[in-house]
């Protein structure tokens, strides 16, 4: 896909939160949520995560990396479910054994994606969970 | 002097230092944010140079406990990966099957050649980078045939 032919989705006022330890990491999944007009946010682990809606703050998206240290993405998506968070959550992680992937989408994930996550992934993600609609 | 910066990148993809997710990266670049891929790989190599000493380190004190270079190591290789850095990525690979074996002596062959590869990517995308900003922007990126 072109650049030119990138949606964007700043009309639908959509907004993410990156949960991930790794600043590599963190700013080109802000970049590509920017890329295609998404508002976002990042935090560093889940706990981080967990705190922010215990704040007041909620997301239409949380791309949740695995590994990170003090709350790891499986305790952090179980603690949102239970907190009664409904936003989508995608797992975006390197580990991508089967029965890594199923004990992470059951702590509660809409979606799963392996890293390096690209334009093409996140646009898998987002139209999976119905934020966009291809044409 | 956009044709030497072409030629410089071609190179590293033939040699095998970097793969397509680098592509991936330059493709975010924009007018925003210009230079998008040197800053992430400053931001890698930064990182990876803490994970390098972490490992020396642990290395030094000659008692391997291989879970935990195990797990600096998964760092380093998902860092690798996310930038393309595709030889380091494969010692990466290598330093953790010698962890999973508890085989220390193949941990410190495959770690130097990691730092050997991550010195020689360091400065290869340095010059890189030098005289990309030189050879000021380009209309689109193109992926190398």
């Amino acid at each position: 896909m072109t650049r030119e032919e990138l949606p964007n989705l700043a009309e639908s006022k959509l907004t993410a939160l990156v949960v991930d330890d790794n600043f590599v990491n963190q700013s080109i999944h802000q970049k590509l949520l920017a890329r295609l007009g998404i508002q976002n946010d990042v935090v560093c682990n889940g706990k981080e995560a967990v705190d922010a809606h215990c704040s007041g703050r909620n997301y239409d998206l949380i791309l949740m990396d695995m590994d990170m240290p003090i709350m790891n993405g499986i305790q952090a998506t179980k603690r949102l479910r239970e907190m009664g968070i409904e936003s989508k959550i995608a797992g975006v992680t390197t580990r991508a054994n089967e029965g890594e992937k199923k004990e992470f989408m059951e702590a509660g994930l809409n979606d799963f994606q392996e890293k390096p996550l690209t334009i093409s992934k996140l646009l898998s993600i987002l139209h999976k969970l119905d934020f966009y609609v291809q044409t | 002097m956009q044709r030497q910066v072409a030629l410089i990148k071609q190179s590293l993809f033939d040699q095998g230092y970097l793969d397509e997710q680098f592509m991936e990266l330059e493709e975010l670049q924009d007018d925003a944010n210009p230079n998008f891929v040197e800053e992430v790989s400053a931001l890698y190599f930064k990182d990876s140079a803490r994970l390098i000493n972490n490992i020396d380190q642990a290395l030094e004190r000659g008692s391997f406990d291989f879970n935990r270079l195990d797990n600096y190591m998964h760092q380093f290789k998902g860092s690798s990966t996310s930038i393309g850095a595709s030889k380091v990525k494969t010692e990466c690979t290598k330093f953790r099957e010698y962890c999973r074996a508890g085989n220390a002596e193949g941990c410190l062959r495959t770690f130097h050649q990691l730092k050997k590869e991550h010195s020689t990517l360091r400065k290869k995308l340095e010059h890189y980078f030098q005289l990309a900003r030189q050879a000021g922007p380009k209309e689109t990126a193109r992926r190398p045939k």
